[in-house]
């Protein structure tokens, strides 16, 4: 406890990982994209919500890989941002009746802006500090939602009900199936979108903060500006999950974004694999069913399965499905050798 | 102006609780760099261990040192079972460990214990303390604990030699392991007494909160917030910090019109933001400097 201050090379808030690791080949997307369209063709309309929620938290999860995996950088505060989104979607349908579509980018644009601002301040933050900071932000959201000031949008504790739309130009499906399709065009073009982003200059950049930020800025990156770019894209792809959340569940309140939601998020990243885009959606599968299978194990101690669970990934697969996913490629390379 | 003093002596009681789980984040952050989000649940657990031990019939300060040995024993268990093999993994793994231990500890004591509130015993009784109207005799135990823990931790880590060879093993690693301290369960022993404080913290804030599964979520906020205010790296500051975050929410309750009860958890985010934001060492840590 003397007065020097102390000199310490920095634990990396994850490991390195290459570019190329980072997406799937062109076969292989084809192949998931296949199955996502063909999928909600053949189950019940519960399952195919349970699709769309699927595919929601995945660009949730997908927006949190790209600040983690991408620039190094930590948030437990993700349902913040969701819930900004959700309830500026909400408000724009129910308030101001615009369509439902034309709400998505507006709350991707909102949550840019707030991101963006909430980078400043935590830019000067690193590791546990911005984990500390984001998970604050996190538990107080539901409480500033619930705000007398903003009753008269936000509905305060009783939240809005938002109307379910119907699909477009008179086609014969159902609104749940309408919505899957939508959600999943959103989520295509958001994911060509991110693995283009991070094979961009812009990614580079975002790579080399997190593995050096000193060397980055040697370099003549801005680190400043990356930074604060990172989070901003980050809650603004998460900003558009949350509105295509509102319009799925049909319903926002202050209590449904709560720190529980920005956990499983993060946990949805660390299960996918750190920095692996496509694991978003093997992190989402894991945190949308395994609560069910927990609950299916034993009623009372579903969290503690739940734990233990997260425990037995932690310690047998720590990079969590892209290790599973390159085991098999693997082995599928031997099968074709031989 | 009575209202003031009023606030304040409230502000102070509640802070010690703050304090104390600022000094259980401090202890685990001083031996390992990380923040433990479970802690809040480890000190609720105990709280609970402390509570059936009294419903045998154990009384009060029997059950509380028999706490403080099981929570010291468990501290040690979870980290020689689960985070000694992290201490190499990535800040992300370790996290990820933490809050899954939140989940298995929350989820065991509602099975165990149920979710139902249940009323807590304090030693100290409910009088007003000195006969003035300002604080219960239990507030003024609260605090009167508090210093006392926090002298006991300045004297042993000041005069006794393990507290000592603890300081070492938390400021340089290395050059410890070469003068023949075992790091490895200097870490432990952190966590055994991180857990330890803890407990003592739920046990002096259960008769105000009540006994519950989630009793702990807000105080453990309030405790990180404590602690960036005090310092991460300094106990004394982290017991500073959590007066004064007491005080400045009771205060901003009373006095800021619409903050009241639904803002105290924003005001916690507020705080934790500025003082990051104007001095992220804190009010007494030191200033670290990175290197490549």
């Amino acid at each position: 406890m003397s007065a020097v201050p102390e000199a310490v090379t920095e634990a990396p808030v994850t490991e390195a990982v290459p570019k190329r690791a980072m997406t799937l080949g062109v076969g292989t997307s084809l192949f998931v994209l296949a199955l996502l369209i063909v999928a909600p063709l053949f189950v019940k309309n519960f399952i195919v919500f349970q699709l769309t929620m699927l595919l929601i938290y995945g660009l949730a999860v997908l927006a949190l890989n790209i600040l983690t995996g991408g620039s190094g950088q930590f948030s437990l505060g993700q349902s913040a941002f969701y819930a900004v989104g959700a309830y500026t979607s909400a408000i724009l349908m129910e308030h101001v009746g615009v369509n439902y579509a034309l709400t998505l980018p507006v709350a991707g644009f909102v949550c840019f802006a707030f991101g963006f601002l909430f980078g400043q301040p935590a830019l000067r933050l690193s590791g546990v500090y911005l984990a500390l900071a984001t998970f604050a932000l996190a538990t107080a959201m539901p409480q500033l939602l619930k705000l007398g000031y903003f009753e008269h949008w936000t509905g305060g504790v009783q939240g809005l009900v938002v109307t379910k739309p119907d699909a477009p130009f008179g086609l014969p499906i159902s609104q749940d199936m309408w919505l899957y399709y939508f959600t999943l065009i959103i989520t295509i073009a958001i994911y060509i979108f991110s693995v283009n982003l991070l094979k961009s200059r812009s990614g580079r950049a975002f790579m080399a903060i997190r593995d050096n930020e000193i060397a980055a800025s040697a370099m003549g990156i801005d680190v400043a500006l990356y930074k604060t770019l990172a989070f901003g894209v980050s809650a603004g792809i998460t900003g558009v999950a949350g509105g295509l959340g509102a319009i799925a569940v049909q319903f926002v309140a202050p209590d449904g974004y709560t720190i529980t939601l920005a956990i499983s998020l993060f946990l949805g990243m660390v299960v996918g694999g750190v920095g692996w885009l496509p694991g978003s959606i093997v992190g989402s599968a894991f945190i949308i069913f395994v609560p069910n299978i927990a609950e299916g194990i034993s009623k009372g101690l579903s969290g503690a399965v739940f734990g233990v669970l997260l425990f037995l990934v932690i310690f047998l697969v720590p990079h969590g499905a892209r290790q599973v996913a390159m085991v098999a490629e693997h082995l599928l390379g031997k099968l074709k050798k031989s | 102006m009575e209202l003031f003093t009023n606030q304040v002596l409230a502000g102070i009681a509640t802070g010690a609780i703050y304090a104390c789980m600022a000094l259980a984040v401090v202890m685990i952050y001083q031996a390992i760099d990380h923040l433990n989000f479970a802690q809040g649940e480890m000190a609720m657990f105990s709280t609970f261990v402390s509570w059936q031990l009294m419903q045998w019939g154990v009384p009060y300060w029997g059950a509380f040192l028999l706490t403080l040995v099981f929570s010291f024993v468990g501290g040690i268990v979870i980290e020689r079972l689960l985070f000694k093999p992290l201490a190499k993994a990535p800040i992300l793994t370790n996290v990820a460990g933490f809050i899954a231990l939140f989940a298995i500890i929350n989820s065991v004591a509602g099975l165990i214990w149920d979710f139902t509130i249940k009323q807590y015993p304090t030693p100290f009784g409910s009088s007003p303390f000195l006969g003035s109207q300002l604080i219960s005799t239990h507030q003024a135990g609260m605090i009167g604990v508090t210093v006392l823990l926090l002298i006991a931790l300045y004297s042993f880590f000041r005069f006794t030699r393990i507290g000592l060879a603890m300081r070492a093993a938390a400021s340089m690693p290395e050059s410890a392991r070469l003068v023949g301290i075992n790091t490895s369960w200097m870490i432990a022993l952190g966590w055994g007494m991180a857990a330890a404080i803890g407990s003592i913290a739920g046990m002096l804030i259960a008769p105000v909160v009540f006994l519950e599964p989630n009793m702990m979520g807000g105080v453990l906020l309030y405790g990180f917030a404590a602690a960036v205010l005090g310092g991460l790296t300094s106990p004394f500051g982290a017991v500073i910090g959590g007066f004064l975050v007491g005080i400045i929410e009771n205060l901003a309750g009373t006095y800021i019109p619409g903050v009241g009860n639904e803002l105290k958890l924003p005001i916690a985010l507020a705080l934790i933001i500025t003082v990051l934001v104007v001095k992220p060492a804190g009010l007494f840590g030191r200033p670290i400097v990175k290197r490549v």
